[in-house]
């Protein structure tokens, strides 16, 4: 007997900004077009659909994703937070407020991957994970500070054509700062 | 709630630095742009482009994929409505790319053939890429090199002249003390905005709705009233928020395909190119080939300039890269030739694309200039101050105002040039050699008419009425803040209403024209509402409101050279064992008008620099000579700069405001890549001993090129 | 994009079972390499099997001391792995220079030793490609090639392999653990990948339907110094136009062990054993790192426009190789 041929649509369930979101997908649906299409979450931009500009990034079980690689089927069971989960009510993320602040964008369109994965960077950052330009990679050797050439390196998934890298490396520092203070505040 | 009337004191809002108006939207993904406002019923176009770069298509075959799941309608030139393409819009005639699926002929490879409709994008696109479209193929030409033989001098447009010639330029060179005579080639560049053009079309009511990516909705609009022969007050074009177009984003097939879409199914339909489409179908920057021959006394003076380009355009269109006209803005000389030659190859039409002409132009002269101060041993700045021309070289007009000089002063003192040592390949750390260039900018300040209405509103708040674009540029703050700086109000009680073909005619985002046309508007409309507010007494619930024209203000300016000028400074650093550079820092000095927003035009003007960057060492689409198509047309094929090639680029300016505009405004959308390229490129010479004249500084270039240290006297 | 049908399977056994011999099934990890072609109609598979959530994620030190990495563990996780940094530090390298954060929190090992060439003919389906189309020819060798192979490749097939990973794996002998429906087996990454000859759209010596579950790496007391320099066309987020790992014990002012490894030079990741030989038991120096270079560089076949990356391998060769002796030296 001949194998049933495959369904080429599923229903799933996706949880995004921690909401439960059931619906029918082709399964050439990418999580990009899902968010987009079907849940009328646009914020997240669609640069390039392969994977090369970074316009799509958002967080997938709190790690840096583009969203435009990624199917939908695939994503489901996955916690996907997006640029619309960023802020908590009106109060922005410090990342997004240093954006907003420091003039980190021009027409605007990468922003929300470049504050995605911003706020990826932080928590790399934070468990201790090196870059391509860290000197040393040892463990030994501790983490990299976050210098300029650190954020600039870890930000390079994230393309922007107006040119705004300049407020763009120095939001993300200020964010940085501002989320090693409240961590001290925690600790003292 | 009533406001009486009366005139504030001033405010001071102008110069002042704010954050962006629609800041919020943008950092938390509330700004929707073309592509992201959902419709009821809305169905998705995919184009189809040619696979052929020169022939016919014989024919379409379309039964296959319109019994696919989900497949609306193919159109294509069978069965197209027709357009109209016979009229002389905003920038002159129509690109034929836009009139789509209106003849047999494809013209290039990347031409749209067909466009696929269907219910859900994946079942559009899957059905356009299975469409099967056979052609009668004939043979291509796409190769671009100098010397082509079909090149010829175009007519002269209202965009420039082709050729400008005083004195003679053989005799001055042959009598001077030092000749620069060397090529340089730019190649082919595409603009990238992040945003891929889209747009959505549908009825309502009897009107052509269009949410559109643009530079203009009124250079869109009017443009779509005509193709679709249409009452012009029937095409309403709207785009609220736009991912970057530099000079890509007028009309384009897009927004032609989803409006004959729309009204072959009368129902919204969604066109959004690829990005690998968006290689074919939008325009981009022609590659150059350029020979500059300089002449000069012992003095360093110029007795000739002679700067020849050759670029290419299609053959269904002429579009010009004036490369050439540089020189007649920023030197002068007794003999002075300049010319731009064009040759028409089986490829899609150029455009205008950031820095037209002076982006790849001042890359030729400025290393020229560079290559003088070598020969002469005459530093690059003082060459250039002894060649400061005091009136127009060609025109004989005179300057608005030119602060070249004090740029290049004020940059020399912040970016430490005194302490240069000019001669090559002398700094060294670890396996990178180290050098340092600059070079000068200019970029013509224009305007054009727009209209304006500015409301006084009866709770004390204004409202400003302006069909303008922000492509980033940030105009809607900039618009805000010189209406509240005119008004006397802080800028926090005017609101901004833009990018709506409703509002009226004004002048699209380009051209580095966009805030002088519109400020201009806004302040003339501010000027009569004060008067109306000066009578007093109470305003009424809809408000009082002035309107604009300034068509006639612009008309009655008198005639003179009006620039923006620039110094650029940079420092690279050279391996040239792996052939990587890379930018250390950059300055650039500008004298582009009043500045109106110094947070936004600072951020502009970097990111012209970092335009120039990418320029110099990343920037390159490949044509394969077979196909006649593009080798790797996307972002991993065609590299501009990441975030780890730009060190801390510094924009800063001098004060210069243009005289004879009410705001004062000159535009600093452009001149920020001007020269950039070039001071990179003569900071590349400066570290290895080398000049690098082929566009994009590539390793491969740079290694196979090594260093070439010249023996250095001793004691010199 | 063709329409495809869509399984997540939980273990090894059954994902093998259930790709079966289909040769229109494709197994999908992170997808960043197999999506992008389904995009551009390189790909067009009729299933996909999940196979990201198989229990395969983990780094783990062997016995012996080398260790076994698991299929799906993310790129990001391997380079970020203490023991990965500790012991083949050019091994978390090569892996940080590939890509942007976002793809290596998504790209698996195992999927990157899959990863398809870049060349811009076999990304483009409207044109001729041996590798995508056997017999259709190769548009490269006439055309834009100025990132193509100069080691290895055959007149029917220039373009190289786009991993940075598999460079510095290929360089500290890793081995391929796969499973078939036959039980499990192994490859030398040596031998993983096929010659080109006029068969470049064979690439792997993978049997049919078999599922990479992980790769060893031998203990490598010389990988403890190693590095991975990588030299592309923009500063981050590129494809490599040449990179090297390369990995260096000197004892007694002689060479004791080397490690060399070339990318974007071939079809496949390049052991540099020709180098490695002229080294071994020799002098530390430029030219001796240098004649290593030649040695290995001698059977380069240049086109025209890629024969700076003759001249690029050999100053890499003499630099990668120079740093760590100084570095051991210290």
């Amino acid at each position: 007997m001949a194998p049933a041929p495959s369904p080429t649509s599923s229903v799933i369930t996706l949880t995004i900004n921690g909401e439960k979101h059931t619906l029918p997908v082709d399964h050439r649906t990418t999580l990009l077009d899902a968010l987009r299409d079907h849940l009328d979450l646009t914020g997240t931009k669609k640069g390039c659909d392969q994977g090369q500009c970074g316009a799509c990034t958002v967080l997938l079980d709190g790690r840096r994703a583009v969203s435009c690689l990624q199917l939908a089927v695939a994503a489901e069971g996955r916690e996907v937070t997006t640029i619309e989960g960023v802020a908590d009510g009106d109060r922005l993320h410090p990342v997004q407020q240093a954006f907003l602040d420091l003039d980190g964008y021009q027409c605007g369109y990468c922003t929300p991957g470049q504050i995605c994965s911003a706020l990826a960077v932080l928590e790399e950052h934070a468990e201790g994970w090196p870059s391509a330009v860290t000197t040393d990679v040892r463990p030994e050797a501790g983490p990299a500070p976050l210098t300029p050439e650190e954020i600039r390196e870890r930000m390079s998934g994230n393309l922007c054509r107006c040119g705004a890298y300049v407020s763009i490396v120095q939001a993300v520092a200020r964010a940085a700062e501002a989320r090693t203070d409240r961590n001290e505040e925690v600790v003292a | 709630m009533t406001t009486t009337t009366g005139i504030p004191a001033a405010t001071g809002a102008l110069g002042t630095a704010r954050t962006r108006v629609e800041g919020r939207d943008k950092v938390t993904g509330a700004a929707r742009y073309a592509g992201d406002i959902p419709l009821p019923e809305l169905a998705h176009g995919w184009l189809v482009l040619s696979t052929v770069a020169r022939g016919r298509v014989r024919s379409v075959e379309s039964d296959a994929v319109l019994a696919m799941p989900g497949v609306l309608a193919v159109l294509h030139h069978q069965n197209a409505p027709r357009i109209n393409l016979d009229y002389v819009g905003m920038v002159g005639r129509p690109d034929p790319v836009i009139g789509v699926f209106q003849q047999d002929r494809v013209p290039f490879r990347g031409w749209p053939v067909a466009l696929v409709v269907a219910e859900r994008p994946e079942q559009a696109r899957e059905a356009a890429e299975q469409l099967v479209v056979h052609y009668d193929q004939e043979p291509h030409d796409v190769t671009f090199y100098a010397g082509h033989p079909g090149a010829y001098t175009p007519e002269d447009s209202p965009f420039g002249r082709a050729e400008e010639t005083k004195g003679d330029v053989e005799a001055e060179l042959a009598a001077s003390a030092f000749v620069v005579d060397a090529e340089y080639t730019t190649p082919e560049e595409h603009h990238n905005p992040m945003e891929p053009h889209a747009a959505t079309a549908h009825w309502d009511d009897g009107r052509l709705e269009v949410l559109d990516s643009n530079q203009g909705s009124t250079w869109v609009a009017t443009e779509l009233a005509q193709i679709f022969s249409l009452d012009p007050g029937s095409v309403r074009v709207r785009s609220e928020h736009v991912g970057g177009g530099f000079g890509s984003k007028g009309v384009r097939p897009t927004q032609v395909a989803a409006a004959m879409a729309a009204t072959v199914l009368q129902r919204p339909v969604r066109v959004v190119m690829t990005r690998r489409q968006m290689f074919s179908a939008i325009g981009y920057r022609s590659p150059t080939a350029q020979r500059v021959r300089l002449g000069a006394d012992a003095s360093g003076k110029l007795r000739a300039l002679d700067h020849r380009s050759e670029c290419l355009t299609s053959t269904v269109h002429e579009f010009i890269e004036r490369s050439a006209s540089v020189g007649r803005v920023l030197y002068d000389a007794p003999a002075h030739h300049t010319s731009d030659r064009v040759v028409r190859l089986d490829v899609p039409t150029p455009t205008f694309m950031r820095g037209p002409g002076e982006a790849p132009g001042s890359f030729a002269l400025e290393c020229a200039l560079d290559e003088l101060a070598e020969k002469s041993g005459i530093d690059p700045i003082e060459l250039r101050v002894r060649n400061e021309p005091d009136r127009g070289p060609i025109s004989g007009l005179p300057f608005s105002s030119r602060n070249l000089v004090a740029c290049m002063e004020e940059g020399s003192r912040r970016f430490g040039w005194a302490d240069r040592d000019p001669r090559p390949g002398l700094r060294r750390e670890g396996r990178w050699l180290l050098g340092t260039g600059m070079a000068a900018a200019s970029f013509h300040s224009g305007v054009g008419p727009s209209t304006a209405a500015v409301t006084a509103e009866a709770n004390g708040t204004f409202t400003v009425r302006i069909n303008a674009a922000d492509i980033g540029t940030g105009a809607r703050t900039a618009i805000a803040l010189v209406a509240a700086d005119a008004l006397g109000v802080d800028p926090e009680r005017v609101r901004v209403v833009m990018a709506d073909s409703d509002l009226g005619p004004a002048m699209f985002a380009g051209g580095s024209m966009g805030t002088r046309s519109w400020a201009w508007a806004v302040s003339m409309a501010v000027g009569e509402l004060r008067e109306r507010l000066a009578l007093g007494g109470d305003i009424p619930p809809e408000g009082i409101t002035a309107r604009s024209d300034t068509s006639e203000a612009i008309g009655a300016l008198a005639q003179k050279e009006r620039h923006s000028f620039g110094a650029q400074f940079a420092e690279v650093a050279v391996d040239v064992t792996s052939g990587e550079v890379r930018v250390r820092r950059m300055l650039g000095i500008f004298a582009a008008g009043r500045i109106v927003n110094p947070l936004t035009a600072r951020n502009q003007l970097v990111g012209g620099m970092i335009w120039g960057i990418s320029m110099a060492l990343h920037e390159e689409a490949i044509r394969d000579r077979a196909s006649g198509g593009h080798v790797g047309p996307d972002l991993a094929g065609y590299h501009f700069a990441a975030n780890a090639d730009v060190p801390l680029v510094e924009a800063d300016w001098v004060d210069d405001p243009d005289p004879d505009d009410p705001v004062g405004i000159k535009g600093v959308g452009e001149v920020g890549i001007v020269g950039a390229a070039a001071a990179i490129a003569n900071a590349v010479w400066h570290a290895t001993g080398v000049r690098h004249r082929h566009l994009p500084i590539r390793p491969d270039r740079v290694l196979s090129a090594g260093t070439n240290v010249p023996e250095h006297r001793p004691g010199a | 994009m063709r329409e495809f049908g869509y399984q997540r399977v939980g273990d090894v056994a059954e994902a093998v079972a259930v790709l079966g011999d289909d040769p229109e099934a494709r197994f999908l990890g992170g997808g960043t390499n197999l999506v992008d072609l389904m995009k551009t109609g390189v790909e067009r598979p009729a299933r996909l099997v999940d196979v990201r959530e198989l229990p395969l994620g983990q780094v783990e030190s062997t016995a012996d001391g080398g260790l076994r990495i698991g299929a799906t563990v993310t790129n990001s996780d391997l380079a970020a792995h203490p023991e990965v940094r500790r012991r083949y530090p050019a091994l978390t390298q090569a892996v940080l220079a590939g890509a942007s954060g976002q793809l290596r929190n998504m790209a698996t090992v195992g999927g990157n030793l899959l990863q398809r060439t870049r060349c811009g003919y076999f990304t483009d389906v409207t044109v001729a490609c041996n590798k995508r189309l056997p017999g259709s020819g190769c548009p490269a060798i006439e055309g834009e090639h100025h990132n193509h192979a100069i080691l290895g490749a055959s007149e029917h097939c220039v373009a190289t392999h786009p991993s940075d990973m598999a460079v510095a794996l290929t360089a500290f002998d890793a081995v391929v653990c796969y499973e078939t429906a036959d039980g499990p087996g192994e490859l030398p990454l040596a031998d993983f990948y096929l010659p080109v000859g006029d068969t470049p759209h064979l690439e792997t010596a993978l049997p049919s339907g078999a599922l990479i579950t992980g790769v060893t790496l031998p203990p490598a007391p010389v990988a403890a110094r190693s590095r991975y320099r990588k030299v592309r066309e923009r500063a981050s987020y590129a494809f490599a136009i040449g990179s090297i790992a390369g990995a260096l014990d000197v004892r007694a002012g002689v060479v004791h062990d080397v490690r060399l490894a070339f990318g974007a030079v071939a079809s496949r990741p390049w052991r540099a054993r020709e180098a490695e030989r002229s080294l071994t038991g020799g002098p530390v120096s430029a030219d001796a790192f240098a004649a290593a270079a030649d040695a290995e560089l001698a059977a380069a076949k240049v086109l025209p426009h890629n024969g700076y990356k003759v001249p690029l391998m050999r100053n890499l060769v003499v630099a990668v190789l120079t740093e760590l002796a100084e570095e051991a030296a210290r």
